[in-house]
């Protein structure tokens, strides 16, 4: 039995080198490509070394814009999480609201529910040139398409895990005498805040998406903006670690918010292993 | 039984050596066929006809090649396919040639002048009347492109400099609905055919255009220079088909100029607009005068400079001079050690004199 590979585990040294492996070996292909390419043409911009890399991320990092007097990563850093920060917040507050909203009251539900569904099955990026022209070409047109495309799938997610808490519970509520108001704040708002974090989390994904989008088409800043700025001249010196930097930062907030939710709701975590 | 570290580090470097080998860029040697992409704009169509027509076939099978046109939706893709070594030459505008291939160390050559922009490219304003108007204006452009070194020529023909304005990067397929629908957007610089509608907004002023710096924004067929070495015959296949079309052009075929209009998504009116601001050269021998004149190192000089206080030239661009320019006759401009883009007279020389 114990010769079967679904037996088989690997200890924790193992683990760590099983998971180490893919990147490595996306690496080492990076570092040959890279070392061919450039042996050919020193010039080559497609696939540069590593130290150029490591040049231009100390240019761009820690080094005054010629021109404008800005460091550049950190302008483009601050005006994405800026835009990134009020998409996630308008989005997590409608999906909040109008999510108990429609989950608990059933004439909401009757009203509203077939109307999201709709709006969360429009592809957001299609609606990107309308969005341009009704909100303009500043912050709002970007803050909005990451609010069309997120929130409808946080309202349409807290209405279905609204709807989901155990009848009984509501009507124990009840029977203790809580208004309604009383078992949105009690009962309701507790056992969704966790569920909500937890949906961010998952729309993080489409909320980057959306920002860089948004960012490519019209922008003065942005690390979308940089990225398709400098794909003009095939700055791939410039596009790898920007692309690398919003992996980190993406994975930061995943985490950040996984940590948030254990601090806050102790209890999820309670009882496993 | 474990499976060793040894074979699996062994196994992995086998599959980076295969795909390696797989995707090595090609040396240059002596082959029969080749592909050269284009992208829309008025005074590239002809290539489109060339493929279309069978006239590119003709000329390939009289020097015995195979020649692939083909027709790229993005501009700066398809420069960027032709970078990384996609293909062997590419339509593309001097600034470009000079800050993505050259820049990129692929080494390029301008085989045909084909046009320059004679007010495709312009600058238009909403309210103001005059360049100096754009004064702490917000412009809608594609930075970087063609249009922001206009804007550079324009500004700096009223004493103006980039600081005085803000600059917000737009996509050139937006840049018609955000100026014609949106209060934000105040000034645009852009090139045909949007160009003409955004002009054409009431009360929209055009308040400079290519037409003010004539020779400045040239059109190319840009071809790798190894590649250019190495097979004669794709010179002369390129340059004997492109005058043959332009032959066509300049008296008038309708066929061919309806064929082109409805390529561009527009009618024979429309594509005969276009055609009034590029300067198409239509004899080969006018292209040679101006590849050949005193004027072009000038034009060069002041594209590399935009270039290099842009950042175009790249990080390791440490002066204006990195990259070299080698033009008809022997001059260089920049590093001579260097020479990534070269204007080569010798192909249209050849058409001029009918030896194609």
């Amino acid at each position: 039995m114990g010769l079967r590979i679904i037996n088989r585990r690997p200890g924790r040294g193992g683990a760590l080198f099983w998971g180490a492996l893919p990147f490595l070996a996306v690496l080492a292909l990076y570092l040959t490509f890279s070392a061919m390419r450039l042996a050919e043409n020193p010039n080559d911009k497609l696939l540069p070394a590593l130290s150029t890399i490591a040049e231009t991320v100390v240019r761009l990092a820690f080094t005054p814009d010629q021109r404008t007097g800005q460091v550049l990563l950190w302008v483009d850093t601050a005006a994405s999480l800026a835009r990134l920060a009020w998409g996630l917040a308008v989005s997590a507050a409608l999906g909040l609201v109008i999510g108990i909203a429609s989950g608990l009251v059933p004439y909401l539900r009757a009203g509203l529910s077939p109307f999201v569904a709709v709006v969360s099955l429009i592809p957001p990026m299609a609606l990107l040139p309308i969005l341009f022209i009704s909100f303009g070409l500043d912050e709002l047109s970007k803050v909005v398409l990451i609010v069309i495309g997120i929130a409808p799938f946080l309202i349409r997610d807290l209405a279905m895990r609204v709807e989901a808490i155990p009848p009984e519970l509501v009507i124990k509520a009840q029977t203790l005498g809580a208004s309604t108001w009383q078992i949105i704040t009690r009962l309701v708002l507790p056992t969704m805040l966790p569920k909500l974090i937890d949906a961010l989390r998952l729309s993080l994904g489409p909320a980057w998406l959306f920002l860089i989008s948004a960012e490519a088409i019209a922008a003065q800043d942005g690390l979308g903006y940089r990225i398709f700025l400098v794909r003009r001249y095939l700055a791939m010196d410039v596009i790898l670690p920007y692309v690398a930097w919003i992996t980190l930062m993406a994975f930061l907030m995943d985490w950040g918010l996984r940590a948030l939710n254990r601090r806050t709701s102790p209890w999820l975590t309670r009882g496993m292993a | 039984m474990t499976i060793s570290l040894k074979r699996i580090s062994a196994f992995c470097l086998g599959l980076a050596a295969a795909a390696a080998i797989a995707c090595s860029p090609a040396g240059a040697v002596e082959k029969k066929s080749f592909k050269i992409a284009w992208s829309i704009y008025a005074g590239w169509m002809p290539w489109g006809y060339a493929a279309d027509s069978g006239l590119m076939k003709k000329w390939a099978d009289k020097y015995g090649i195979n020649v692939e046109i083909v027709q790229i939706n993005d501009y700066v893709e398809s420069i960027n396919q032709y970078t990384a070594g996609g293909f062997d030459g590419c339509v593309m505008t001097n600034m470009d040639a000079l800050t993505i291939p050259a820049a990129g160390g692929v080494d390029s050559t301008a085989l045909i002048v084909g046009d320059f922009s004679n007010g495709n490219d312009g600058v238009v304003l909403k309210t103001g009347k005059t360049v100096a108007d754009i004064k702490g204006e917000k412009i809608n452009l594609v930075q970087l492109s063609v249009s922001h070194y206009l804007l550079a020529r324009a500004l700096d023909s009223v004493g103006l400099t980039e600081k005085d304005v803000s600059i917000v990067n737009t996509s050139d397929a937006d840049i018609v609905s955000v100026f014609t629908s949106s209060s934000d957007s105040k000034a645009v610089v852009t090139w045909n055919p949007q160009l003409a509608e955004v002009a054409a907004v009431k009360g929209a002023t055009k308040v400079f255009d290519s037409s003010k710096v004539p020779g400045e924004i040239i059109d190319l067929l840009v071809v790798n220079t190894g590649t250019l070495k190495d097979n004669p015959a794709l010179a002369k296949a390129l340059t004997g088909v492109w005058y043959e079309m332009m032959e066509k052009m300049a008296a008038g075929d309708e066929a061919m100029l309806t064929h082109m209009a409805k390529a561009s998504g527009t009618d024979l009116a429309g594509y005969k607009s276009q055609l009034v601001t590029t300067r198409m050269f239509y004899k080969p021998a006018e292209a040679m005068e101006f590849t050949t004149s005193p004027q072009l190192p000038k034009t060069m000089d002041l594209v590399r400079t935009f270039s290099f206080e842009h950042g175009l030239l790249g990080e390791g661009a440490k002066t204006k001079d990195a990259v070299g320019i080698a033009f008809p006759g022997g001059e260089i401009l920049g590093d001579a050690k260097n020479v990534k883009l070269r204007f080569d007279a010798e192909a249209m020389k050849l058409a001029a004199e009918g030896k194609l």
